[in-house]
Order: C-alpha cells, then sequence, then structure tokens
C-alpha cells in the first residue's frame, strides 16, 4: 500500500477524525452508542455506505452536472442505505429492530454526504474508497469507545455480558442512569475531544 | 467538479440514469432478501410464544429446533374479541398492527385505558398441548401504550385461564435501564402464579408501586423508576382481560372445557 493511500486510510481515525475534529455524525453518535454489538453494526453500515457512496460518486464525477451534484449523491447514498438496511433486517434482525430508525438515518449523517462532496467529487475512484474506509473507521473508532463506556458503566455489561453485577440481580454495582441516556454521549464525547486534543495540540483552534 | 458544457437535455438524462440505476439496485435487494426477512420476523414471534408457554428452554435457541418445537405443540387459533368464538380464518396471514388502522377490521375505542385507540375485531391466540395433546398453556397476545410508544407481548396462562405463567414483552420502546427492565428475566421471574381474575371475575391483576405484598396474589412488584411504564403495563393488562378483550373467549373456552377435565 502506498503511503498516500495509508494516509488518506489511517488520518481519520485520530488526525483528522469526523466526529472529534470535524464534528460530523453527532446525532447518531449519542442515538446508537448505548451497547457495544449497536455502535459496531451502526460502524460496519456507516463504513459500507461511505465507501460505497465515495466509490461510486468518484466513478461518475466527470459526469455530474453540478447544477444537480448535490440531488444524484443524495441518490446514491439513499440507495445504498436502503440495501444496507435490507440485509441487516434480513440477516441480523434482532440489531436491526432495536437500531429501527437510525439505519435509515446514515441517509443524513454529515460524514457521508460531506465526504462525497469534500473528496469524492475530486478524487480518483479507488482513494476516494479508501477515503470513505478512513472516515467510517473514524466514526466507529468514536462510537465503540463512547459505547464501551455507556454500556459498561450504564448497564454493567459488554457485549450483552455482564461484568459488573448490578444491584437488581443481586450484585454490588449501581448502574449509572444517565449512562443510560442518549445526552451522556455529549460528556462521553467531549471528554474524547479533549483528551484526543492534549495528545495533539494542534488540533485545538486559534483563538 | 464536472467540466462539461452542461445542457438541460444531457442534466435530464443524467438524472434519470442515476435513478433506474438506483432503482433497479434497491428493488433486487428488497426483493431478493424478502423471504430471509420474512422468515425472521416470524422466527422472532415463534421464540417469544414459546418463551411464553415456557418451552423455550427445551427447545433451545437454534432456529431450526424452534420452528420444530412450535410446529408440534402450538396451534394458532383466530377468535372473534366480542363473542369470544373461534373463528374461521389463516392465523399466518393474521397482522395485529395492519388490522388496528382499517376501519373495517377494527373499531376505535370510546373506554380506552391501554391506549391503542383502535382495536382489531379478531384476534390470534395460541393453544400450546403437551406430549399427551392436553392443552397446558394458553398465550394470548396483548399490546398497549408505555411512557414513549406501544408496547406488544404476550401473556402465558395455565389452563385454567387465570393462573399468569409469564408475561413476556417482544417490542416495546421504553428507556433503557427503566422501563426497558420489562425484558429483565428477575422481572420476569415474579409474574408465574399470580392470577389475574379476583373472586368476582374481575381483572384485578396489577403492578404495585414500591413492591407488592408477599401474600398478593394479584399484584407483582412495579418498575422502579418508571411508574408511567409500570402504569402502561397494568391498563393493558386489564383491558385485554376485561370484557372488551379476552373476558368472552376465556368465558366460552373454560364453559367449552369445564367437562373435559380442567379446573
Amino acid at each position: 500500500m502506498s503511503s498516500e493511500a495509508k494516509k488518506v486510510l489511517t488520518s481519520p481515525i485520530v488526525d483528522n477524525n469526523p466526529i472529534a475534529l470535524q464534528v460530523l455524525g453527532i446525532c447518531s453518535a449519542l442515538a446508537v452508542t448505548s451497547s457495544m454489538a449497536n455502535a459496531i453494526v451502526m460502524s460496519l453500515a456507516v463504513i459500507l455506505v461511505t465507501a460505497f457512496s465515495n466509490l461510486f460518486i468518484s466513478m461518475i464525477r466527470n459526469f455530474i452536472p453540478s447544477s444537480v451534484r448535490i440531488i444524484v449523491q443524495m441518490a446514491i447514498i439513499a440507495s445504498l442505505v436502503i440495501v444496507v438496511d435490507q440485509v441487516l433486517k434480513a440477516f441480523s434482525y434482532q440489531l436491526s429492530k432495536e437500531l429501527s430508525v437510525f439505519v435509515g438515518l446514515i441517509i443524513t449523517n454529515c460524514i457521508v454526504m460531506g465526504r462525497a462532496e469534500a473528496f469524492a467529487m475530486k478524487e480518483k475512484p479507488v482513494v476516494s474508497f479508501l477515503d470513505g474506509i478512513g472516515n467510517g473507521l473514524g466514526y466507529g473508532a468514536i462510537l465503540v469507545t463512547v459505547a464501551f463506556f455507556r454500556e459498561l458503566f450504564g448497564f454493567g455489561s459488554l457485549f450483552g455480558v455482564e461484568i459488573l453485577p448490578l444491584i437488581q440481580n443481586d450484585g454490588w454495582y449501581q448502574a449509572n442512569g444517565l449512562l443510560v441516556l442518549p445526552f451522556s454521549s455529549f460528556f462521553i464525547i467531549g471528554l474524547i475531544i479533549w483528551a484526543i486534543r492534549q495528545w495533539k495540540p494542534e488540533q485545538v483552534e486559534k483563538d | 467538479m464536472s467540466n462539461n458544457k452542461e445542457t438541460f437535455g444531457k442534466t435530464v438524462g443524467f438524472v434519470f440514469i442515476v435513478c433506474v440505476v438506483c432503482a433497479i439496485l434497491v428493488s433486487f435487494s428488497a426483493v431478493q432478501l424478502k423471504p430471509l426477512q420474512v422468515a425472521n420476523k416470524l422466527l422472532d414471534q415463534q421464540t417469544k410464544i414459546l418463551e411464553a408457554s415456557n418451552l423455550l428452554e427445551a427447545s433451545g435457541k437454534d432456529p431450526k429446533s424452534i420452528v420444530a418445537t412450535f410446529n408440534k405443540y402450538v396451534e394458532a387459533k383466530m377468535i372473534d374479541l366480542d363473542s369470544g368464538e373461534f373463528i374461521e380464518g389463516n392465523p399466518v396471514l393474521f397482522d395485529e398492527r395492519r388490522n388496528a388502522r382499517d376501519a373495517d377490521k377494527s373499531e376505535k375505542l370510546e373506554n380506552d385505558p391501554a391506549g391503542i385507540n383502535r382495536q382489531s375485531h379478531d384476534a390470534v391466540i395460541y393453544l400450546v398441548r403437551n406430549d399427551a395433546g392436553v392443552v397446558e398453556t394458553v398465550v394470548l397476545p396483548i399490546v398497549g401504550s408505555g411512557l414513549w410508544d406501544l408496547m406488544y407481548g404476550y401473556v402465558g396462562l395455565e389452563a385454567d385461564l387465570n393462573t399468569i405463567r409469564s408475561v413476556v414483552y417482544s417490542d416495546h420502546k421504553e428507556t433503557p435501564g427503566l422501563g426497558a427492565e420489562v425484558m429483565n428475566p428477575k422481572w420476569k421471574a415474579l409474574w408465574p402464579g399470580k392470577k389475574i381474575y379476583n373472586a368476582a371475575g374481575e381483572p384485578v391483576v396489577n403492578l404495585v408501586k414500591g413492591g407488592a405484598k408477599s401474600d398478593d396474589v394479584h399484584g407483582v412488584d412495579a418498575l422502579s423508576g418508571a411508574t408511567l411504564t409500570s402504569n402502561g403495563v397494568t391498563r393493558t393488562l386489564q383491558f385485554w382481560f376485561g370484557k372488551e378483550g379476552y373476558a368472552p373467549f376465556i368465558a366460552k373456552y373454560r364453559a367449552a372445557n369445564s367437562n373435559g377435565g380442567m379446573n
């Protein structure tokens, strides 16, 4: 793998993270991070949609009339999201039931649209595909981190397996009710952004 | 960005081609995956009904054995809720949620404690037999408002149609950690043995805030921190076992089976 391709693939994970630096895709990061399984499936769905929408849009980028480019991007993204939703319903019914509307709402995830408009409209298909995977991974990394804390301290479990025995199941751990609710992700994402910027001070905006 | 000259015809043509390709992709995946999705949904429903009749442990979680156990022991039958009589009809094709939206197949409730707005005229019930062919459990579907949305579930009754074997929710949108504790096995374990009706035949089963007394045969602990969900569960149960719900069916069923050695 060439160094440029590697950079496109890995830089969105920390250096140019779509959630932590670009602050895109926050809403779904709040909604689907109550358990690890949900977060991982959602991340996979976003990786697939971003990668393939980037690939297809990049393939036809020289033919898209600029007056209708947004709607064309939307049509491609929406079709991919429907396909992912159908596949999920067919092969992982329980998870699709829990994720419910949020898979459909990948259509409105700013990361997908943002990468299509900012990257795939200018770059070649293969590198666009990698950029899509990279940004999906960056999104997934934050989602899984948030879900780790929320599921561990909110439900005392990871992947549904009990780690901290809850009081209501005769254990000793009093679950943190705040972490069960979606908005607690704001605090965790905020702390993650703070941690990343301590580590990489160049991400801090100038006053 | 596009650098070719744009004309109206070219733009329309391009959009048309994109739409056709996308439409083919979407319809192909939807049609191809339909059978799998239908099977998944049915399996999910059968799993819940087996759970409500305490057969899930015996069958295991393997899809094949769930379907086999379901087909061996469970008989789905359609009933008319007003008369309580069995009626003809294909239970597999019955869809309560679709019927409840159809003005011809449902009625608007004037007295609507469960908050379901419209109730289907018909219902599907499940007779669960043992190896000797005797009905051991009757599973009745219920639906009612929780805090956020309708909660769908099943109540498994012993053959006296009064003693609860289980209350199993299959579909709900309650708050995780609070109302969603209706799925908690510890809470579900409180149900077996509770009675729905009092001596006067009124459905008095209910959730008790602060915890039910140990000698309370009609009361189960409410969910802590989820008063509205708990109220919803109580109202749903009292509605469905009242005269607008399964009470006519239960009366008819008891009368028909009273000389058959059932208690």
